[in-house]
């Protein structure tokens, strides 16, 4: 087929990727641009299997065949709740289909006629290696974070004190590789070797990530995903692929700097793994010492009965309950008896950028009741009861009120403000910060011990607001 | 070299694009965002298909090009049918 014809079809999927990504930025209009952007790849990979440059289509087919009906199968079966798994999965596989397009490209470069040794022909392999490089860190990178959040290998921070001078060790050799290999491409040993190193480089940047810090990772990976695929389209000359990989690039960086900010640290901090120093010890046991009150679900629904507002504040804990569904049924019986009642979501609530808003529109909770910290937070005050159900650290009264605490500036959700708080929690241990939460004993804060699916539905069986 | 500095403009401007269109997707929308954006980085789909189809290469490349073609198959079929029955569930019941 004529090439510029080519050209002008991946015009079209590109604008059908921007519009898609503009449809995404409303509710209502949501399904329709994710509709619109999967026209746009279909569009694409269409005119890209007429090309007259591909003779065999047996690989093409079992490819297609093999990866669609995995992906279907784990799109349809996969609960809410592991979405966060999914999404670093998908990430890999992005990643490692850059990695492998590079390769073979390199591969099907050095069986021909190798590369010329002009100026286009050094961008032309550094344009390999650097897709290498991103591509490999991505998806080993990413098999880690889902590792992590699978559950398979340890959640927590995995790694020895001088982990970033290994990194940087790693890093700078490959780096190294890589300009060694634009001097002199037929080196192939040294090709695998770069490879073998990037792939290690991805595991180490990442483990020693811990569990509250991944829906920043989340992001950023999803952002090289995106950046390995504009690599891959350098290779190739082919523009869709730039343009979409920038865009997918911006989007994971845009969220891994919303992450951040919400947790008051700096990217660099959450890659190295480094928390904020304490100025003092603080001591738990003096925090909490006597003034730690515990109630039961019956005494939280009297509570309840003659509240007036409620605001329901989810954390990971909720995800980890299963927890949704009871407390949407226990909002539909409150809101049934006039009772107003709002969810407040803090940005880094759960493993991944929107995790907990996922978890309650799959509870068929309505998006506008989903309500953002900025907007949320001036209303405590007015609130007659906030629910806490597994959330910790972005309650926790120190990160704005105690200067000398790690977590000092992180933007927290002012609970304690509410007349009263209600806490469901297994145990008094630590959030991911691993300090104590003053809230816990304050004089308004009730906590409630024991499984948060079970604890919720028996405060909505205790309800009688007839 | 001329082709490489418009294919960098266009690597830049599309960066500026999708900062522009992505700073106002509300924060209750970042999961699918993500794993919509996700599905459109599976575009490495066509080159992995050119990679795969090459007609003269030795096994190891079509075998690459065939895990390339699976996986970005895997990144695409997955990332839409997972975004899209997540935004199902945010269509406010009326």
């Amino acid at each position: 087929m004529n090439e510029s014809i080519v050209d002008i079809i991946y015009l079209v999927a590109a604008v059908l990727f921007v519009l898609g990504i503009k449809g995404l930025t409303k509710p209502k209009t949501a399904v329709r641009g994710n509709t619109l952007s999967a026209l746009g790849m279909l569009v694409a990979v269409v005119i890209t299997l007429l090309d007259r440059d591909i003779v065999s289509f047996e690989y093409i087919i079992a490819g297609m065949v093999t990866g669609g009906v995995i992906g279907g199968l784990m799109a349809t079966r996969i609960q809410m709740t592991s979405m966060p798994q999914m999404v670093a999965l998908l990430n890999g596989c992005g990643g490692g289909a850059s990695l492998g397009l590079a390769a073979a490209s390199y591969l099907l470069a050095m069986e021909g006629n190798g590369y010329s040794t002009d100026i286009m022909g050094v961008l032309a392999v550094s344009f390999v290696m650097v897709t290498v490089l991103i591509g490999a860190v991505t998806m080993s990178g990413s098999l880690v974070a889902f590792a992590k959040l699978q559950e398979l290998i340890s959640g927590q921070s995995i790694g020895f004190a001088g982990m970033k001078f290994l990194n940087g060790a790693i890093f700078l050799t490959a780096l190294a590789l890589l300009v060694m290999l634009c001097i002199n491409p037929a080196n192939t040993p040294l090709f695998w070797a770069l490879v073998t190193l990037a792939i290690v480089l991805g595991l180490t940047l990442v483990l020693p990530i811990g569990g509250a810090d991944m829906p920043v990772v989340i992001a950023l990976l999803n952002s090289y995903s995106g950046i390995a695929a504009a690599a891959a389209g350098f290779i190739l000359g082919n523009t869709v692929l730039i343009v979409t990989g920038s865009l997918v690039g911006a989007s994971g960086l845009i969220l891994t700097n919303i992450m951040c900010v919400a947790m008051n640290r700096s990217l660099t901090n959450v890659l190295f793994g480094v928390m904020a120093e304490g100025s003092e010890d603080i001591d738990a046991d003096e925090i909490y010492a006597g003034k730690v009150k515990s109630a039961q679900p019956e005494e939280i629904s009297m509570i309840l009965e003659t509240a007036r507002r409620v605001v329901i504040v989810p954390g990971f804990g909720m995800a980890m309950a299963q927890a949704q569904h009871a407390v949407r049924e226990l909002a539909d019986v409150m809101e049934d008896h006039g009772i107003e009642v709002e969810y407040a979501i803090h940005p880094v609530a759960g493993r991944m950028p929107g995790h907990m808003n996922v978890l309650l529109a799959e509870a068929e909770v309505p998006y506008d009741q989903m309500v953002e910290m900025d907007r949320i937070n001036p209303t405590f005050e007015q609130t007659d009861v906030a629910i806490v159900i597994g959330a910790n650290d972005v309650t926790n009264p120190m990160a704005r009120d105690d200067k000398g605490s790690p977590i000092y500036g992180m933007p927290i959700l002012n609970v304690d403000k509410a007349k009263t708080v209600v806490v469901i929690k297994r145990s008094m241990s630590p959030g991911f910060a691993g300090l104590p939460n003053p809230l816990f004993a304050k004089d308004n804060c009730l906590m409630v011990f024991g499984d948060g699916k079970k604890a919720v539905i028996d405060i909505t069986a205790n309800l009688d607001l007839s | 070299m001329d082709l490489i500095i418009m294919q960098l403009a266009l690597f830049v401007l599309s960066l500026f694009l999708g900062v522009e269109l992505i700073t106002k997707v509300p924060p209750t929308l970042h999961t699918p965002l993500m794993s919509g954006t996700n599905a459109i980085s599976g575009i490495t789909l066509v080159g992995a298909v050119l990679a795969a189809g090459a007609g003269e290469a030795s096994m190891l490349v079509h075998a690459l090009g065939f895990i390339a073609v699976v996986m970005a198959t895997l990144n695409v079929i997955g990332g839409y049918l997972v975004t899209n029955r997540m935004l199902a569930m945010f269509k406010r019941k009326d």
